[in-house]
């Protein structure tokens, strides 16, 4: 290539950054470093001696100390559980395969106060399951982190293993390998990018976790994330609040510079295949991987769900559909400004700004990070990129709205009081798994590929069309849902930044949760099935668009 | 530049415009081009009015009222403090005489004289500077589940001292004074029952198997074993005004009573914004808050009574929600110095 035509290409790498670079500059990187700011700047001098000070305490590090422990633990089982689900959902072919698959996403969307419920009635003393006295314990929260966490794993690490060129593991296998043997050696290395990718996600959701930590974790248990939510919104304590999220950033930072080192041992071009997937009816052998996943699915997403659809059918008057038909009116006593189908209806509509905006700054991060170029210092920039991209995760909501709430105050970005600020908080913590979702397949994607056809005369948009866009069409519909999901179901930025004249499906449970009134607890869980039905099926379809753009070959 | 270039260029701005604007699915709508303008509420997240009165309201005085919910009472007064130099909006209800005084003292009010406020329940006031403006009280206390007392043959506790006896042993559910307004508001009751040796008390409590959740519906509906609870404990922190809502459709008293003798006065207040754009508006929000249909409205709409003496109240609440004689009361001002250490202080003893 000459010259010129590099020149020209930098350029447009540049350009392509500008607009993620803007929109989280903009709306994260801008809001967070302000309110972080305000708690190290005392009359107008840096002032960092909070450091000092909150570190000397005891309690802050065994609060670091529990943080840690339960996304480690959180994580660790996540992966163990999630990796023979990955197999059974995206390489076994059965009936009922896509409602299986949409079953496990659905805890990934409920509201944690649901989940709180749900999750909460089973363990407490009388409960279904009340006698392991797991109430309020460290396993009850490592429980519920798993259930929520679950699917990221399996359709992660599925939808690579889904579209891994089979034959490598059948040559393996045709040598004489054992399966175990020929998993171990070639087919496990070939999905480490994706674990990687998964883990590092479920990491960061586990050491953010807030609801799930206050529900179920009863007494005594909080964690970097909920510390920071009391010391800001109920102590106004700015400077606690900055230490403690600049601890998180560096837990965060930590665990992300992991997984890259452990990617980047791995990450190689892969062969893919974009076409039909070699999934195969359940075989003897399958047996026992189907077992043990129906009795994960069953015990630690299933249970709990079914509680919860039960619960729901339980009225004043006895079991019936009550609380569904309720769901055309504002509850008892008027409890809401707005039906709940009214609310169902905004997050739908919130959910596909949401989606679309996650996906135009997604895809082009995604795209940037997957260029490897020849220059040490350019790939340098990507690898830091790569962590940069992930810290909304891995920042908590409250200090994501407080810093909404003191920059994007004056004109010309007052948007405070302005409902499109609700897709873009959900957006920020959308953006992150679009990234890992895409990145590892278009990791995978062997760069000879690119370079001929650069060689051919197509500058980096056709390649990106010709060699890349074939491969990621089923990644983009697995994308899509996560946004989707994630929209749906996102309530800690929400519940900030919505107003109480269009609020979302989560608002309006919480708020149902929290009146009194005989019906509203009823009405408040059969929304619940409502949105994760409306979940389940906008997943199904995502599902559908990605087998369908995946016509192209390579 | 190429014209491929440049096309990337004009999509790369269409995308930042397009995002900027979220030129979308959703349209904002807003009431601006009304005569009397837009007032903007800022509230918790309980905040409640029947649609009709609002809407009379509006008509009246040609304003448009939009609301801002912000949380909590404690989130909604730290938003505000920390906004003050550009503030959310004109005029402010649900800061509660827990957050009363940092919310005066941060000078995020203007006083106001509302002529409704002339005629309050004793004991209301928060000051006589009239920045905050009484608009709604309730007792915070324990509720009781009669019926599980009855059946297991255990007579009811009446008083603090009691729930630290062995009889009433890991049956007592409160919620955290960190995260949820109530259990703030029953540690301050406790601390001014038993001034110095207040987390003695609680460290009783905590040998007597206290459960602490963290927030009032967790409580209330999962481990309380009254109301629409599974739970195990027939002892819960809730409110005064909750008993009448235990009442079965077709029955005709409440299975649940609050202990009228552990109870604390949360009074929340409205108040004008100091740099509101729209005073005026504020202010005519805050008479209609005192006026009489939105004082009959509250106890309806947000299970609180209303502060305008003499407002009638629903019948079952005459019958079935009477507020203490006597109730708990810590001054603003020691709240205000204290409520961070007394939290700490909570927590080390409760939790650590």
């Amino acid at each position: 290539m000459d010259r010129n035509g590099s020149r020209l290409t930098a350029a447009g790498y540049a350009l392509t950054a500008i607009v993620p670079l803007a929109f989280l500059g903009l709306f994260f990187a801008w809001p967070v470093a302000s309110i972080i700011g305000r708690g190290f700047v005392a009359d107008g001098a840096l002032d960092l001696s909070a450091f000092s000070e909150v570190m000397a305490r005891e309690r802050t590090w065994r609060i670091i100390g529990f943080t840690v422990a339960q996304a480690t633990a959180g994580t660790a089982l996540a992966v163990l559980l999630g990796l023979p689900g990955a197999y059974v959902l995206y390489r076994l072919r059965f009936p009922g395969r896509t409602a299986a698959r949409a079953l496990v996403t659905v805890p990934f969307v409920l509201p944690t106060v649901v989940v709180g419920v749900a999750f909460r009635s089973l363990l407490v003393e009388g409960g279904a399951v009340g006698s392991l006295g797991a109430d309020g314990t460290f396993g009850a929260v490592v429980a519920a982190l798993v259930f929520f966490n679950y699917a990221v794993v399996v359709r992660t690490v599925g939808s690579m293993w889904a579209h891994l060129d089979p034959r490598p593991e059948q040559t393996a296998r045709a040598l004489g390998a054992s399966p175990w043997r020929a998993f171990r050696e070639v087919t496990l290395p070939a999905l480490t990018p994706a674990i990687a990718s998964a883990a590092s996600l479920v990491f960061l959701f586990c050491a953010t976790a807030f609801g799930t930590v206050l529900v179920l974790g009863g007494l005594g248990y909080r964690t970097v994330e909920t510390e920071i939510w009391v010391q800001t919104t109920q102590f106004l304590d700015l400077r606690t609040a900055a230490v403690l999220s600049v601890v998180q950033l560096g837990v965060v930072a930590g665990s992300l510079a992991l997984a890259a080192w452990s990617r980047r041992r791995r990450e190689v071009a892969l062969r893919l295949r974009a076409g039909a997937t070699d999934d195969h009816l359940v075989r003897r052998c399958d047996l026992p991987l189907v077992a043990f996943t129906t009795v994960v699915v069953g015990g630690l997403i299933v249970t709990p769900l079914t509680s919860l659809v039960l619960r729901s059918l339980r009225t004043p008057e006895g079991w019936g559909l009550g609380n569904y038909t309720n769901l055309a009116t504002t509850g008892s006593r008027d409890a809401l400004e707005v039906t709940v189908w009214r609310a169902a209806l905004t997050s739908l509509r919130i959910a596909v700004d949401a989606t679309w905006i996650a996906m135009t700054v997604g895809v082009l991060i995604a795209f940037l990070l997957s260029r490897r170029p020849r220059q040490p210092a350019a790939r340098r920039t990507i690898g830091v990129l790569d962590g940069l991209f992930m810290l909304p995760l891995g920042v908590s909501a409250v200090t994501v709205g407080f810093g909404f709430l003191i920059t994007l105050n004056r004109p010309p970005v007052d948007l405070r009081s302005s409902i499109v600020l609700v897709p873009i908080a959900q957006a920020l913590v959308a953006i992150p798994l679009v990234i890992r979702t895409l990145l590892p397949v278009l990791r995978a994607v062997d760069q000879r590929l690119r370079d001929a056809a650069a060689v051919l005369g197509a500058n980096p948009r056709w390649v990106f069309t010709a060699v890349d866009l074939p491969v990621l069409g089923r990644s983009l519909g697995l994308a899509v849902g996560f946004c989707f999901a994630v929209s749906l179901g996102e309530f800690g930025a929400t519940s900030f930044l919505s107003r109480p004249d269009r609020p979302t499906l989560p608002v309006v449970i919480f708020r149902l949760i929290g009146q009194p009134g005989t019906g509203n607890l009823g009405m408040a869980l059969a929304a619940s099935v409502v949105l994760a039905m409306l979940t389940t099926g906008v997943i199904a379809v995502a599902e559908r668009l990605r087998v369908h753009s995946a016509g192209a070959d390579l | 530049m190429s014209p491929i270039h440049r096309r990337r260029v004009a999509a790369a701005v269409g995308v930042v415009m397009l995002t900027a604007t979220a030129c979308s699915t959703l349209e904002d709508t807003d009431g601006s081009d009304d005569p009397g303008g837009t007032v903007v509420l800022v509230t918790h997240d309980s905040f409640a009015v029947s649609k009709e009165l609002l809407a009379e309201f509006e008509e009246s005085t040609g304003l448009t009222v939009e609301t801002r919910a912000s949380g909590d009472a404690g989130s909604l007064v730290n938003q505000l403090v920390l906004s003050k130099d550009a503030p959310l909006g004109d005029a402010v209800y649900g800061i509660d005489n827990a957050f009363a005084s940092r919310a005066v003292s941060a000078g995020i009010l203007e006083p106001y004289a509302s002529p409704g406020a002339t005629d309050l329940v004793a004991g209301l006031a928060f000051d006589d500077t009239s920045r905050l403006t009484p608009v709604d009280y309730g007792d915070v206390c324990i509720n009781v589940d009669r019926e599980w007392f009855a059946d297991h043959d255990i007579p009811e506790p009446q008083t603090f001292d009691d729930l630290a006896e062995p009889a009433y042993e890991n049956l007592l559910v409160v919620t955290d004074p960190a995260t949820s307004s109530p259990g703030l508001a029953w540690l301050l009751a406790t601390v001014d029952a038993y001034d110095e040796d207040w987390t003695d008390y609680w460290a009783r409590l905590r040998d007597n198997g206290v459960r602490v959740s963290d927030s009032w519906s967790d409580a209330y509906f999962t481990d309380f074993s009254g109301a629409e609870g599974d739970g195990s404990r027939p002892l819960v922190l809730s409110y005064a005004s909750s008993p009448p809502y235990t009442v079965a459709r077709g029955g005709d008293e409440p299975p649940t009573r609050a202990m009228l003798d552990t109870c604390f006065r949360q009074v929340e207040y409205a108040g004008v914004l100091a740099g509101a754009e729209n005073p005026e508006g504020a202010q005519q929000l805050i008479d209609f808050m005192l006026s009489q249909p939105f004082q009959r409205d509250i106890p309806q709409k947000m299970y609180v009574y209303p502060a305008v003496s003499e407002t009638p109240l629903p019948p079952e609440w005459e019958r079935f929600g009477p507020l203490a004689d006597d109730p708990y009361q810590v001054s603003p001002a020691a709240i205000d110095a204290y409520r961070e250490e007394w939290i700490r202080q909570w927590t080390a003893t409760v939790v650590d």
